[in-house]
């Protein structure tokens, strides 16, 4: 579904990926884990095509991409970014109908119906701004916003970042019910333990490249990673 | 003193000009608000617009109302074309470029105008100009009426581009959340560049409406400018409704003033009242972004 070759970008003369190779599978859940400051977010943005690789290949369905933001989101790639970037100044409804700007125009009231029946808060609170909701609620905005363009591949970064220990669980539990209808997830977190329960594969990324890759039961095995991550 | 009638005629009147202030402002808001820059070319522009209409009036005996249907279209094409190919890529994402290149603009087609047509005040003669409607005790100018309906008009058109098509949510996404709006596809100089054609669209609009009765010379804009600054701060900063309802306060206040204090110390109420906003409402009346 998407593969990653040697994937190189940065800031400037900052290189921060120095050749990223890793692959998402279809229906698969793949963690890719870290902690702050390895690369993560960079990977996604050049992924989603908003960060300009200096070299390596995308390719997601067949397609190469990675010039721009928008053939991602046409390909089916869609990234829910990690601080949600949601527009706060507009409605949650008007929020989820720019979802669908440029991918899943035609289906968006029925589009607009699964979101808020997968988040009966945000219908409650359709017509409020976006910037008045509380952190839970705007991840899920957020979430409901990058359902709205019927995606292929949900990219979900630090979906868990700031929210309570029970929204935390409930995060994770709507991840896996996402993927149950099929949807490949890559799920980039801090959260070790907890991707690790739900994914089927893991990438450890450190200082802009991968260091362990493997399923989710091999890495969590690994003597290395407890030690470094887990504490153990 | 006054009677009241002539006091309340001359707040009639002043919502009248007050609408096409508002409609000079809009523009001016709107690319403050998606693009937080101020457009230092805009009174150029308009300028440049009533030229236009005066030209087409001139060259060809085109009625300047009738003009809005070729004036407005080129006017956001070239708003259009000026941020994406000029104003955007010599920027390079600085805001303190954008500035001096709007300046420079400023100059140029000013300069231009100067150097095409002179710095003769020109105007299109017309009976129109002349005529008015009497409503009840007041006599209201049918030119200026029709100015300050066609100004609310585009004024509520705007107000429904913004709040009811794709394009205007995109607009207002971009203005606030720029990665967001990219993430979910939205191209943001195109985006950008709509808003400023839009803009110039507006002056294009403002231009047609305002030179069956008014003057044009190359530095006409800097009068009109002068003004829009005022109601868009006044509005407060980015926001339409803001934009409107500056330019109709503005108005009246700079009618009734005038009328009270004679034309020339007339101005000094707008200049009061922007003194007294940025002390005891810095942000303006609606100080929201778009």
């Amino acid at each position: 579904m998407l593969e990653v070759r040697g994937l190189r970008a940065g800031y400037g003369a900052v290189e921060v990926l120095r050749g990223i190779d890793l692959s998402v599978g279809r229906g698969e859940i793949v963690a890719v884990l870290g902690a702050n400051g390895v690369g993560k977010t960079t990977l996604n943005m050049a992924l989603s095509g908003v960060l300009p690789a200096t070299s390596g290949t995308i390719t997601f369905d067949g397609v190469a991409l990675g010039a721009s933001a928008s053939m991602a989101v046409d390909a089916g790639l869609v990234h829910v970014p990690e601080g949600r970037k949601i527009f706060p100044n507009m409605s949650v409804r008007e929020n989820l109908e720019l979802g669908s700007y440029r991918r899943g125009a035609k289906n968006r009231a029925r589009n607009l119906e699964n979101v808020f029946d997968t988040f009966p808060r945000l219908r409650e609170r359709a017509v409020q701004a976006a910037g008045t909701l509380s952190g839970g609620e705007q991840q899920m905005l957020a979430i409901g916003r990058g359902m709205m363009a019927e995606p292929k591949l949900l990219i979900l970064d630090e979906p868990s970042l700031g929210l309570s220990p029970l929204l935390v669980e409930e995060m994770f539990s709507l991840v896996r019910r996402l993927n149950a209808d099929g949807l490949p997830i890559m799920l980039v977190e801090q959260n070790v333990v907890q991707s690790l329960e739900i994914a089927a594969r893991a990438y450890i990324i450190e200082n802009g490249t991968v260091t362990m890759s493997g399923t989710s039961v091999e890495i969590s095995a690994n003597p290395e990673l407890k030690r470094a991550y887990l504490g153990l | 003193m006054f009677s009241p009638i002539i006091i309340i005629e001359a707040m009639i009147n002043g919502l009248l000009t007050g609408a096409i202030y508002a409609l000079v402002a809009l523009g001016l808001t709107l690319v403050y608000g998606v693009l937080h820059i101020i457009n230092f070319a805009h009174g150029a522009t308009l300028a440049a617009a009533m030229f236009a209409v005066w030209g087409l009036n001139a060259g060809f005996g085109i009625d300047p109302y009738v003009a809005i249907v070729i004036v407005t279209p080129v006017f956001f094409a070239l708003g259009y074309g000026l941020q994406r190919f000029v104003i955007g890529p010599a920027a390079h994402g600085d805001d303190g470029n954008i500035l001096l290149i709007t300046l420079g603009l400023s100059i140029l087609i000013e300069n231009a105008l100067l150097a095409s047509f002179g710095s003769d005040t020109r105007s299109i003669p017309s009976d129109f100009a002349f005529s008015v409607v009497e409503a009840g005790p007041f006599l209201l100018s049918s030119a200026k009426l029709v100015g300050a309906v066609g100004s609310l008009v585009v004024a509520i058109l705007f107000w429904l581009l913004m709040t009811r098509t794709d394009t205007g949510k995109a607009i207002r996404a971009v203005a606030r959340e720029k990665l967001g709006a990219r993430l979910v596809g939205i191209n943001v100089g195109h985006v950008y560049a709509v808003t400023f054609g839009l803009g110039c669209a507006a002056l294009g609009v403002a231009a047609c409406l305002l030179m069956p009765t008014f003057y044009v010379n190359p530095r006409i804009g800097g009068a009109f400018v002068n003004i829009a600054f005022t109601v868009v701060v006044l509005g407060g900063m980015g926001s339409v409704p803001g934009a409107v309802a500056g330019g109709l306060i503005i108005g009246v206040v700079e009618s009734v003033s005038g009328l009270l204090l004679g034309e020339s110390l007339g101005q000094i109420g707008i200049f009061i009242i922007f003194i007294l906003v940025l002390l005891l409402r810095p942000t303006g009346l609606f100080g929201a972004r778009v």
